[in-house]
């Protein structure tokens, strides 16, 4: 028989929510089974690709890897809690931007460990931002979009009026 | 209208945000997995523990009888055969008396939930008779009992290939150096980020609604018909976008089947998502390949002939493997001139997962040992590498040996290019111990010149439905992986119709909703759906120009479309909004709508094989590697590397910059760490199911790329583009092969250039050794006849001596 449901309070993208769920549920299993929630992906669900990628309480996790019941009282930031209202997160306008999102799959993960980052560090220097980024894979971009992009968000964070590169978007001349 | 001359693009040529790229960062985007329905079952399979056994039993009623399971399914259900060529219909959704890997699916269960699913899975109960198994290629061509399978060309050589375009002996005659070389290319997955997935519901109205990360929802389309044996009338598939493909989306797949028959036994939606070890069973990835290649050159390094020789490992099943095996003979001939050309290919079926198309299908493995073999030429000639090929470019507008018509070829500007970004010419032979530079270029189709089965309808279709608020909708069957194909639409029929990409409206991969797009492979969904889209696009011009015209009191050829206006050319001021437009042509002429396809050009090539190779247009890279090599260990870091690409013409330059930084990725991947490896006996078992332990490159190896866009537009391309997606992984691996010999004088003629084959390789060295890593023999294969085919120069009509008039075509795409 499947475990009777647990039920816990948690704060989602700024909501304060309850829900019930089957205790061994991780938390990407809550966010996307339970809560709807499915801008979180899963690539391996193994802890292995970083896809799954969400902040509890402004820390990236590995949403795989964490008990739903873990986060019982805990805030949790997933994808779909980083436009304010209408207005895109700057993450989310310098990945569009640049295209910094192909397939778009881990893109969720990608925006969520950059967040972390520049709250952390707002003006991060390449090597921090491929450290910080060093557990995430892209199979698409080859990563120079999303460093590129990451900085162009990280300037218009401090207030800077900030452009992508010419060669960003059309190569060397 | 349509003879209008354009001076210039609006639309095309810059870098716009993807229509899609607002759902793609906020989530919103719905992949596969991200599907519920109400009352949804789960599927899980069953698959083999086997690499090759016969079934002697299944006994299921365990499961059957577990609380929540729904239905069970076996090999017995779903007999009829499918697969993506129609040469090799080898494969069923369920095994029905053979395993041939260990993952092949076996049984399928429905369930409440997953967790039940997979528990009955345990409950289910096989008997195998194992079987000698085959774990490489060469064990396979040297036994052929038991035979994988029952059709094959020798025992378990699934396909030989012999094609002689003149007398290579005669050219080697000819030649003042001789030189051979054996390279190893092992294969290597595609690893998309997201895991297959599909969902199926079936209304007992009778129809089949199948939703799939697939790159080809046509051919899932004809795989589900065949099999369920309904009418491809009542069945629907949608393609959902895709995280990411590669290749590896773009075979029907069992899981697909399987899903679909489960909803309709048991009249519920049903929902199976693989997990990522059984993304590794499913592969269709890189064909490890061994080749031979012998060359014949003048002193200043015209190539007087070429022989070439390929073995694949083809693994369990057919797949794409007949065309792979093609691939890696066909576009030897389309960068360097090359008189005399002999190819021989094989393929052999083994018990591992199949491999088949992925990004560069069966081209990297032969372009590495070109590019490394020219470097070694280049060597022995005393030339400089870049010099020797700067020499001896194919011309534009060239028909090759084998029969390939070349149209556009920007090569010697992105050799420039790299060349002088990368400060060959200061740096080739002149680092100190440990570093190095190396140089190799490539080219890759433009799409296929043939569809994958025999038909002589159009390769990709549009509709176009204008709307009177001036919205304009695009259905076209192509299918957005993450390379941009829907904003491709979008952009070129913006451009014709001079709005804004973003009042496009894309409506793709919906075989109830969209023409037929034969799918996101082969580099072909922007030339041929862009061409299609440009028909359809020009011919809603030319539909509401007239209307346009009668109402500004114009002549209709002076009527011109741009700014979400459409006006007289001759006074700009002087016109109408499009919606406008729309509404008087509506008026008159009832729903504004028309429609676009598109068939490439038939091939030069007549005889049978020649079905692969041909495209509209090649796409050209060349590359520049900058490695460093710790002689102590032997590893290999990849600071830099240059990259130019003849695109043709760039429609979205945003996204062009993407795909090349994406090869250079993928290729650095390839040619550093990325391996299928099985262990090494008779089990057959893949070594690192995971990904964490199959290595790709994360932001820690990657390496900085400085790109160059070359735009030499091609009359067959729509506004002339050629591809990106694919080409610009070529020459990544060759580089890198090529800058460690500069580095620390070794070649390692296999990829992946691991530590212990470069360290192996220095050990050689410093005995006094050949200096190499790589294979040391080609095994004896039996090839059949060759079919003999004169080059263009030699006379001839492209078809094969002794061949009757209007003889076979080979038809894999």
């Amino acid at each position: 028989m499947p475990d009777a449901k647990a039920k816990i309070a948690l704060d989602v993208n700024g909501e304060p929510i309850e829900v019930a769920f089957a205790p061994h549920k991780t938390l990407l299993e809550v966010l996307r089974e339970d809560l709807g929630l499915t801008g979180t992906k899963h690539g391996c669900e193994l802890g292995e690709c970083g896809t799954c990628t969400v902040l509890v309480d402004g820390t990236p996790v590995l949403s795989c890897l964490v008990l739903g019941l873990a986060c019982a009282g805990r805030r949790v930031k997933t994808v779909e809690g980083m436009a304010d209202g209408g207005v895109l997160h700057p993450l989310q306008e310098a990945f569009a931007e640049l295209g910094a999102a192909q397939c778009g799959y881990c893109t969720p993960a990608f925006l969520l460990t950059a967040d972390a980052l520049l709250a952390e560090n707002p003006r991060p220097a390449r090597e921090q931002i491929k450290d910080a980024l060093a557990g995430n894979l892209c199979r698409c971009t080859g990563y120079i979009k999303i460093y590129e992009a990451v900085e162009l968000a990280a300037a218009r964070m401090r207030g800077e009026k900030a452009e992508p590169a010419r060669e960003t978007l059309y190569g060397q001349p | 209208m349509g003879s209008r001359k354009k001076k210039e693009f609006r639309v095309v040529g810059t870098a716009l945000r993807k229509v899609d790229a607002t759902s793609k960062v906020t989530g919103a985007t719905r992949f596969a997995d991200d599907l519920s329905l109400p009352r949804m079952l789960y599927a899980k399979l069953l698959r083999s523990p086997h690499p090759h056994a016969r079934i002697t039993a299944i006994d299921a009623t365990k499961a059957r009888a577990l609380a929540g399971v729904k239905a069970v399914l076996t090999g017995k259900d779903l007999p009829i055969p499918f697969g993506i060529l129609p040469v090799s219909q080898d494969e069923h959704a369920l095994a029905l008396d053979k395993v041939r890997f260990v993952g092949d699916p076996v049984a399928a269960v429905a369930a409440t939930t997953e967790e039940i699913a997979t528990e009955a899975l345990d409950l289910i109960d096989v008997k195998y008779e194992p079987l000698r198994a085959f774990p490489d290629a060469i064990d396979a061509v040297e036994h052929p009992d038991p035979a994988i399978h029952d059709y094959a060309d020798a025992g378990n050589i699934h396909k030989l290939i012999d094609l002689e375009f003149g007398d290579v002996e005669a050219g080697f005659r000819e030649a003042d150096l001789v030189r051979e070389d054996l390279f190893f290319f092992e294969g290597n997955t595609h690893l998309p980020m997201e895991q297959h997935a599909a969902a199926a519901d079936w209304s007992p109205g009778g129809r089949l609604t199948v939703w799939s990360s697939t790159q080809t929802p046509h051919y899932v389309h004809r795989a589900l018909a065949k099999v369920l044996e309904l009418p491809a009338a009542r069945i629907r598939v949608i393609a959902c976008p895709n995280g990411g493909g590669f290749g590896g989306k773009s075979d029907p797949f069992s899981h697909e089947i399987v899903v679909a028959k489960l909803a309709m036994l048991t009249g519920r939606p049903i929902k199976i998502t693989l997990t990522r070890e059984e993304v590794f069973y499913c592969h269709r990835g890189r064909h490890p390949t061994l080749m031979w290649v012998k060359t014949g050159v003048k002193k200043d390094g015209a190539i007087t002939g070429m022989h070439f020789k390929s073995l694949l490992d083809g693994g369990g099943y057919g797949s794409y493997g007949v065309a792979s095996t093609y691939y890696t003979g066909a576009l030897q001939t389309v960068t360097y001139p090359i008189p005399r050309y002999k190819f021989q290919g094989a393929r052999a079926f083994t018990n591992k997962p199949p491999c088949g198309p992925k990004r560069g299908h069966g081209t990297p493995q032969p372009r590495f040992a070109l590019e490394v073999h020219v470097d070694k030429i280049a060597e022995q000639l005393g030339m400089d590498p870049a010099e020797l090929r700067l020499r001896h470019l194919l011309p534009p507008n060239s028909l090759t040996a084998n029969w390939l018509r070349v149209g556009t070829m920007g090569l010697g500007r992105c050799i420039e290019k790299v060349v002088d970004g990368s400060e060959w010419k200061r740096r080739f032979k002149q680092l100190p111990y440990g570093q190095g530079i190396g140089l190799a270029c490539s080219s890759y189709i433009t799409g296929a010149g043939l569809p994958i089965y025999w038909n002589a309808m159009p390769h990709s279709g549009v509709q176009l439905k204008c709307d009177r608020g001036g919205g304009v909708t695009v259905f076209c069957g192509s299918t957005e992986i993450g390379q941009g194909s829907d904003s491709i639409l979008a952009m070129i029929v913006a451009e014709v119709l001079g709005l804004d990409p973003m009042d496009i409206a894309i409506v793709t991969g919906d075989t109830d909703l969209t023409p037929v797009d034969l799918g996101s492979y082969s580099s072909r969904v922007t030339l041929m759906t862009g061409n299609a889209a440009i028909q359809a696009a020009e011919r809603a011009r030319d539909l509401i120009a007239p209307h346009a015209a009668r109402k500004l009191e114009v002549p209709a050829e002076r009527i011109a479309f741009a700014d979400g206006r459409v006006f007289d050319v001759e006074q700009p001021e002087h016109g109408l909004a499009f919606a406008e437009a729309v509404q008087l042509a509506e008026a008159a002429e009832g729903t504004v709508g028309t429609v676009g396809s598109y068939t490439p050009p038939r091939s030069a090539g007549r005889y049978r094989g020649a079905g692969v190779g041909p495209s509209p247009a090649y796409s050209y890279s060349a590359c520049v590697a900058l490695v460093d090599v710790d002689p102590a260990t032997g590893i290999v870091r990849v600071p830099k590397i240059w990259i130019a690409h003849d695109v043709g013409r760039v429609i979205n330059a945003a996204s062009v910059m993407g795909q090349i930084e994406g090869s250079v990725y993928m290729g650095l991947g390839e040619a550093l760490m990325e391996e299928m490896a099985y262990r090494g006996n008779r089990n057959v078992v893949h070594k690192i199911p995971s990904l964490l332990e199959y290595k790709s490159p994360t932001t820690l190896e990657m390496c900085d790329v400085v790109t160059y866009v070359v735009e030499d537009p091609d009359p067959n391309g729509p506004f002339g583009a050629k591809e990106c997606g694919q080409g610009p992984l070529l020459p990544v691996p060759p580089a890198v092969a090529n800058a460690v010999y500069d580095a620390v004088g070794v070649r390692i003629d296999e990829v992946p250039i691991t530590p212990e084959k470069v360290f192996k390789a220095l050990r050689r060295k410093d005995k006094g050794e050949e200096p190499r890593f790589g294979p040391t023999k080609f095994p004896e294969i039996p090839w059949p006849e060759p079919t003999r085919v004169p080059p263009p120069w030699e006379g001839g009509d492209g078809t094969a001596v002794g061949q009757s008039v209007g003889g076979t075509v080979g038809r894999h795409a």
